[in-house]
């Protein structure tokens, strides 16, 4: 009878592991509500990407729209994504850089290869600032408005569907208030 | 107009095959359960009609693409107009219905074959295995006709030109990667069937393993060139130079490799020597649910991915279920009717058996890391603990110190004998192998760039020692023959499958860890006339220029390659705009060669008409797939072994497979 119930395990993990699968179904693993949502902008002072002398804080992101993109040169989904941010930078749409766990040396080869949308890329070599924002990995979006609350937090890859159908109507919709 | 209805033939004909599943999973089953021949006798003719109305399908569905018939759904959405004739035809699995339907296609295919070279089997056992793949196939039909008919129609507004195939598909490695795996994932019912219908019938002796034996092998060989494809694919068309990226998608194929793995070593103990008998049962069940599962994890889109199929909830609804009556059904199958006591032929720790234990439990240990590592990030999302992701960090922190342990033991497993060995033998045997394997790592990288790299040496350790064991166990078998011909004649296909098989994974690695370790790569902004130095090579820039392909337009730059002053290659990279989806593609210039590759990506248009180009020096990296290819050929050549017709003459005959003297030198 022992033996038996030893021959269940195979079945427990499975149903176990099928119970996990059922509730992937109904979760969206790129539109994650971040806990963030609604709060201010962490406070942060770091150097920027193109100037290891000079330093940047929260205040960067008050004043207007910015939408802020966490990437680096590691992230291969983020090459992909860069057509997209190029083509929000098209649109008008102000974009600030944090380049996450990188060095200069290979952000700014990246920068040079994929184009750059960003008016400033602010430096995070430790991810003390993707820690500080909830980032699990790159890429990740988010849209702060005018007095630096975080609006939107997008979870991976912007399609070029994406672009068109979440990130500008939401840019749009915190600029008009 | 004919060509108007071509797309309701294949609709019906997926109907009919549903049809005939359904009478070849249930009458052959009851037959053999109420000892009725004639029945049972339903099994085959239903395979081979289920073959053909499927094969008439996917015929249609293909004529279809040929022939630009957008009021199909899945034709306007995959297809265009402008498409090149080959990549319509293969557009039938560039998406998920005419791949759910190549996937079914293959199960009947697989189901036929069943039926035509197992005659040999005893009926009912027959009859119970095609019932059970009928069975299979039911679930995926129905998954066809409910929720991803490849057939649907948009009527009565027919769009004029398809969207286009995805430009990322639009590539020969792609035409051939998915069929590949398909065959390789399908080809694991076979063995998945043989194990429930021993189960079912309780006849969980050492004969199934046998039958299913040559099986495993064919559908591990597909899997093997399927996922070597894939990784060929994504090296040469996503114009990084990476040829794995722990993607959930492709560890989605390696989990049954690895479960295959294990599964085709644990049938060669049950086989041999009678034990591990539940133990396979259970691989060959996880070895096919993990298959399963890679089709839904893929299918679902409950894992992001840079692959990012399109996905569905209904879909991944219906596929759960299906994952779930399948493997839960099994599985509880096998919790019912595996054998209750097991007969264990003991064995010593110093043994074949052991170490073939132990190469069961590093493979199991690898697949269960790749699956966690794979649905880590879905669990803590489902338990509301956040989202992460796990990258390669975690995964090459683990198999390093996994695939060297496997390696070690890898070593020593074919020189070690069944049942009990001295262990000074075996020391004795392979003392010079260890010692060369060591020297010979230890001093290569010096060679190759002259500063020495512990993560270098050892890679080359773990191979050469895989390598030397192997050729002091071929030297020894030929050494006591007569003649060196009658030495080879002797060792039989099975004994060279095993040697080739292990040979590959040996120029696998050696690929990974050169590649690895010494690739070379600079992204720089070259205007014409401009020249890069790279690993000895000079990159000179001679011309940019624009062209109209079929289906996109290119800008091509033009570079000469050159070596010592001699040129070596005319490079022409392309960066491509496919119209009809306005999507950027990188086409890559490569110069393959068996020790390395030059390997040239365009990036940006920058100012001034000059482009960022991405080189790069990829030493070893053919030996990747390579490696990949001979484990295919020994899983392949290991089927030729005369063994299993005489076999399954003898099983006929109602004796239970014994190993004989002349087996001692088989795998």
């Amino acid at each position: 009878m022992k033996r038996r119930l030893l021959l269940l395990i195979p079945l427990a993990i499975f149903v176990l592991l099928a119970v996990f699968l059922y509730q992937g179904l109904s979760l969206n693993p790129s539109a994650r509500e971040s806990a963030l949502l609604a709060r201010e902008f962490p406070d942060f002072e770091l150097s920027t990407l193109a100037d290891p002398e000079a330093r940047v804080d929260e205040s960067l992101l008050e004043g207007q729209v910015s939408v802020v993109n966490v990437w680096g040169e590691w992230c291969p989904t983020c090459k992909q994504e860069m057509p997209q941010l190029l083509a929000l930078a098209d649109h008008g749409v102000r974009l600030i850089g944090i380049d996450y766990k990188d060095t200069r040396a290979k952000a700014r080869e990246f920068l040079t290869t994929y184009g750059n949308p960003f008016e400033v890329n602010i430096f995070d070599p430790d991810g003390t600032l993707g820690f500080d924002l909830g980032v699990y990995g790159a890429p990740e979006t988010f849209i702060v408005d005018a007095e630096g609350v975080i609006r939107y937090h997008h979870t991976g890859y912007i399609t070029p569907e994406d672009v068109e159908r979440v990130i500008l109507p939401e840019v749009r919709k915190w600029r008009s208030q | 107009m004919l060509s108007k209805i071509i797309p309701e033939i294949g609709h019906y004909a997926v109907i009919l095959a549903l049809l005939m599943a359904v009478v070849q999973a249930t009458v052959p089953l009851a037959g053999a359960a109420t000892r009725r021949p004639l029945w049972m006798a339903f099994a085959r003719p239903m395979a081979a009609g289920q073959f053909l109305f499927l094969l008439v399908a996917f015929a249609c569905l293909m004529a279809s693409f040929l022939l630009d018939e957008f009021s199909v759904a899945y034709v306007a959405s995959n297809s265009n107009s402008m498409l090149p004739w080959y990549y319509k035809a293969s557009a039938v699995w560039g998406s998920h219905e005419g791949s759910v339907l190549l996937w079914s296609l293959m199960l009947g295919g697989w189901s036929f074959a069943v039926s035509l070279f197992s005659g040999r089997l005893p009926r009912d056992m027959l009859a119970r295995v095609l019932s059970v793949m009928g069975m299979v196939c039911v679930g995926f039909l129905l998954f066809i006709l409910l929720t991803s008919n490849p057939f649907r129609r948009l009527l009565p507004d027919i769009p004029a030109d398809g969207a286009d195939l995805n430009p990322l598909l639009q590539d020969f490695g792609l035409i051939i990667h998915p069929p590949m795996l398909y065959m390789g994932y399908v080809g694991f019912s076979v063995v998945f069937a043989f194990a429930i219908a021993a189960l079912i019938g309780g006849r969980l002796d050492a004969a199934w393993t046998r039958w299913a034996r040559p099986w495993t092998n064919v559908a591990w060989a597909f899997l093997t060139v399927g996922i070597a494809l894939g990784s060929w694919w994504a090296y040469y068309e996503l114009g990084w130079g990476g040829w794995w990226f722990w993607d959930p998608v492709e560890n989605a194929s390696l989990l049954p490799w690895l479960a295959g793995t294990a599964l085709m070593h644990s049938l060669a103990v049950t086989e041999k020597r009678g034990s591990f008998k539940s133990w396979t049962v259970l691989l060959a069940i996880t070895t096919f649910s993990l298959s399963l599962l890679g089709t839904f994890l893929v299918r679902s889109g409950v894992l992001t991915s840079v692959h990012a199929f399109a996905n569905d909830p209904a879909r991944g609804t219906f596929i759960l279920v299906l994952l779930g009556l399948t493997v839960g059904g099994s599985l509880l199958l096998f919790a019912l009717r595996a054998p209750r006591v097991n007969h264990t032929v003991g064995f010593g720790w110093l043994s074949r058996d052991a170490l073939l234990l132990i190469n069961n439990i590093v493979l199991v240990i690898m697949t269960v890391t790749v699956l966690l590592g794979t649905l880590y990030p879905l669990i803590l999302d489902a338990l509301e603990l956040g989202k992460i992701s796990v990258g390669p960090p975690y995964f090459n922190a683990l198999f390093v110190p996994l695939t060297t342990l496997l390696c070690i033991f890898m070593g020593l497993g074919p020189l070690a004998r069944w049942k009990q060995m001295a262990g000074r033998e075996l020391f004795r045997r392979l003392l010079w192998s260890a010692l060369a394997s060591l020297a010979i790592a230890a001093v290569a990288p010096l060679l190759y760039d002259g500063e020495w790299n512990l993560w270098v040496s050892l890679g080359l350790a773990i191979a050469l020692w895989v390598v030397l064991a192997l050729v002091r166990d071929v030297f020894d078998k030929l050494r006591n023959a007569t003649s060196l011909a009658a030495g080879f004649k002797r060792l039989s296909p099975a004994y060279w499958g095993m040697v080739l098989g292990h040979l590959g994974l040996a120029v696998t690695i050696v690929g990974v860890t050169v590649v690895s370790h010494y690739n070379v790569e600079r992204t720089v902004r070259m205007a014409v006339g401009d020249s890069v130095e790279l690993a000895g090579y000079t990159f000179v820039m001679r011309d940019f220029s624009e062209r109209r392909g079929p289906n996109y337009i290119a800008d091509t730059a033009t570079i000469e390659v050159l070596r010592a002053g001699e040129r070596v290659e005319i490079m022409r990279p392309e960066k491509r705009l496919y119209l009809a989806r306005n999507m950027p593609m990188t086409d890559v210039a490569l110069r393959p060669g068996l020790f390395s590759d030059l390997y040239v990506a365009m990036g940006e248009r920058l100012g001034d008409g000059d482009w960022a180009l991405r080189i790069q020096y990829k030493p070893f990296v053919r030996w990747l797939w390579l490696g990949a290819l001979l484990m295919a050929c020994g899983g392949i050549l290991a089927v030729a072994d005369r063994r299993y017709r005489r076999a399954s003459r003898r099983a006929r005959q109602g004796s239970a497979a014994k190993a004989n003297g002349l087996e001692e030198v088989h795998a």
